[in-house]
């Protein structure tokens, strides 16, 4: 009989912990990528606003963000996260690093689905007198709901792997609990429960993103 | 109405400049049904993305309702294009939107209240025959039925004038036909200026009033569709009326076409009410002539009637001579065909 010497509480509390950073981080890191996403689309040459400028920033900003490992940026950001949250361990520390690195991949997630809107729909907006805000309010967004939710939904995955690392900096969570007593201590049992876990989060997020999609495409 | 004054337009992509539109003039006056007709890549997609400034002239000036379109700000522009209505060969509508809410966009656009939106959708869908697919979804309907929902979506601003992009390039030509006809109803009830482009002559034939003919960025031949399907004057221009109205003596025909002393082979033209009358027997009652026909088409444009005959004449050379004025006489176009000439064709 194998045994653990992780209780339930422990289990749920990291489960929970889990929950809130990858919540909190995709929900904040939405707010900052999607319109990342959607300036990355329209200042590009030939897009609706086109901004040279604009785009020669943004772009290769975002290539140097999402160039570091997540560890990497995670350890690289302390003094910044400190200056933001005034601690530089704990959950809510960890959610800071996790914002910055989530933030870019939705930024290209976004633009990618973004673009595969049909140009024909975006002439014909153009045909009609709209404004470049009604361009990509009632044409672009629209056209592109049932891709932008696949695009979160690979956010997210991406966004669970990452919280892993969180316990790098007290962070909590699964990922922690796993190398904390599953590695360093050689829990088996907490290892085996965290996979299944963490196969159970990943599958379920995947299979709801891809229902909610189907459902908003109807096509 | 719309005017193109010497209008050129180059695109350049890494130092290579491509000439798309060489000195374009046009002028298609209000209710006009304007066809511009050409092979792929003769430019007339960027002629009319002109029209509504999808595309800026490089060189000239594009004129609609008598306003040079290179003179507004961007503000007046999007004002200018919502009486510009555009339908595409691949239809563009919204794919996540259902119909009503195609059709409704335009007038989002402008702001429209919900009633008045309700209330004007849904009369639109009536005219373009949809009335029951409000509810649908583009994914569901037929090609045709697209094109209708583009249409409706195109005249929900009340228009002036309509743009359409190969509208039928894309449909079955029984389909093509129906879409026709409803533009054609659309000039005729709201009187809005039609701009076709197109590379299918039956399309012109069916609809238009008027046709320029384009290739390689220039206008080679333009005016009545009637004109330049009874004279097409350039090659081109005659491939194109080939497509729709056969022209030549069949092959077999041609061969067995005697040339003899004392008889001559004429091309004859009938437009309109000489078509109808009895012109070729009355000659030869009147005149000791032997007549040969070799080829006959009757075509209707415009709902004028051209018939064209080539005919073979034999007899004294007086009596054929007098024949052929008593021909010219009653209207009828005469041209004799050379002898060297081997190919009886229509042109």
């Amino acid at each position: 009989m194998m045994s653990t010497t992780v209780t339930t509480d422990q289990f749920m509390q990291a489960i929970m912990d889990t929950l809130y950073m990858v919540g909190m981080s995709l929900f904040v890191g939405s707010l900052i990528g999607i319109p990342i996403g959607i300036l990355l689309v329209v200042t590009r040459p030939g897009g609706v606003l086109e901004s040279k400028m604009l785009y020669a920033i943004i772009n290769p900003v975002i290539n140097i963000v999402r160039s570091l490992p997540f560890i990497i940026l995670l350890v690289a950001i302390i003094p910044f996260t400190r200056l933001i949250v005034q601690t530089s361990i704990g959950t809510s520390a960890a959610i800071v690093p996790l914002i910055i690195y989530i933030a870019p991949y939705i930024g290209r997630l976004v633009e990618n689905s973004l673009l595969e809107v049909n140009p024909g729909i975006l002439e014909a907006a153009e045909a009609m007198g709209a404004t470049p805000f009604q361009v990509i309010w009632y044409f672009l967004l629209p056209e592109a709901v049932g891709s932008l939710i696949l695009s979160l939904t690979t956010a997210t995955i991406g966004l669970i792997g990452a919280t892993a690392m969180a316990g790098t900096v007290g962070g909590g969570g699964v990922g922690d609990l796993a190398i904390v007593y599953g590695y360093q201590r050689f829990d088996t049992v907490v290892v085996i429960a965290t996979v299944v876990v963490l196969i159970i989060f990943v599958q379920g997020i995947q299979s709801f993103g891809n229902i909610l999609a189907r459902k908003i495409r109807r096509y | 109405m719309i005017e193109l004054k010497d209008v050129y337009k180059t695109y350049t992509r890494k130092g290579i400049s491509n000439d798309a539109l060489k000195g374009i003039n046009v002028k298609v006056e209000k209710g006009d049904i304007f066809g511009v007709i050409g092979y792929s890549g003769a430019g007339k997609s960027t002629l009319i993305r002109l029209v509504n400034y999808l595309e800026k002239p490089t060189k000239g000036q594009v004129f609609v309702d008598g306003h040079d379109l290179g003179k507004y700000s961007d503000k007046e522009l999007r004002a200018a294009k919502k009486n510009i209505g555009m339908i595409f060969q691949h239809f563009n509508l919204l794919e996540s939107k259902k119909v009503f809410d195609n059709v409704a966009i335009p007038l989002i656009l402008l702001k429209k209240n919900k009633d008045e939106i309700r209330k004007r959708v849904l009369e639109l869908l009536e005219f373009v025959g949809l009335g029951d697919k409000a509810g649908s979804y583009p994914s569901e309907l037929s090609g045709g039925q697209k094109q209708r929902v583009g249409i409706a979506r195109a005249l929900a601003s009340n228009p002036s004038i309509l743009l359409c992009d190969e509208a039928t390039s894309a449909l079955d030509p029984q389909t093509t036909r129906s879409i026709l006809q409803l533009l054609k109803k659309i000039n005729a009830e709201y009187n809005i200026t039609v701009m076709i482009i197109t590379h299918e002559m039956s399309v012109i034939q069916e609809i238009c009033n008027k046709v320029a003919v384009m290739e390689e960025g220039r206008i080679i031949e333009q005016g009545s569709v009637l004109e330049v399907f009874g004279h097409p004057q350039h090659p081109t221009t005659q491939n194109f009326v080939k497509t729709v109205i056969q022209n030549s003596i069949t092959n077999s025909m041609q061969k067995s076409i005697k040339r003899e002393p004392g008889s001559g082979i004429y091309k004859l033209e009938f437009v309109g009410q000489c078509a109808s009358e009895p012109i070729l027997y009355k000659m030869i009652r009147s005149y000791d002539v032997q007549v040969n026909i070799l080829f006959a088409n009757m075509t209707e444009i415009e709902e004028t009637t051209l018939g064209k005959v080539i005919i073979q004449l034999k007899g004294d050379t007086a009596e054929v001579n007098k024949a052929l004025s008593f021909l010219k006489n009653s209207g009828v176009g005469v041209e004799e065909v050379e002898k060297h000439d081997v190919n009886y064709s229509y042109n």
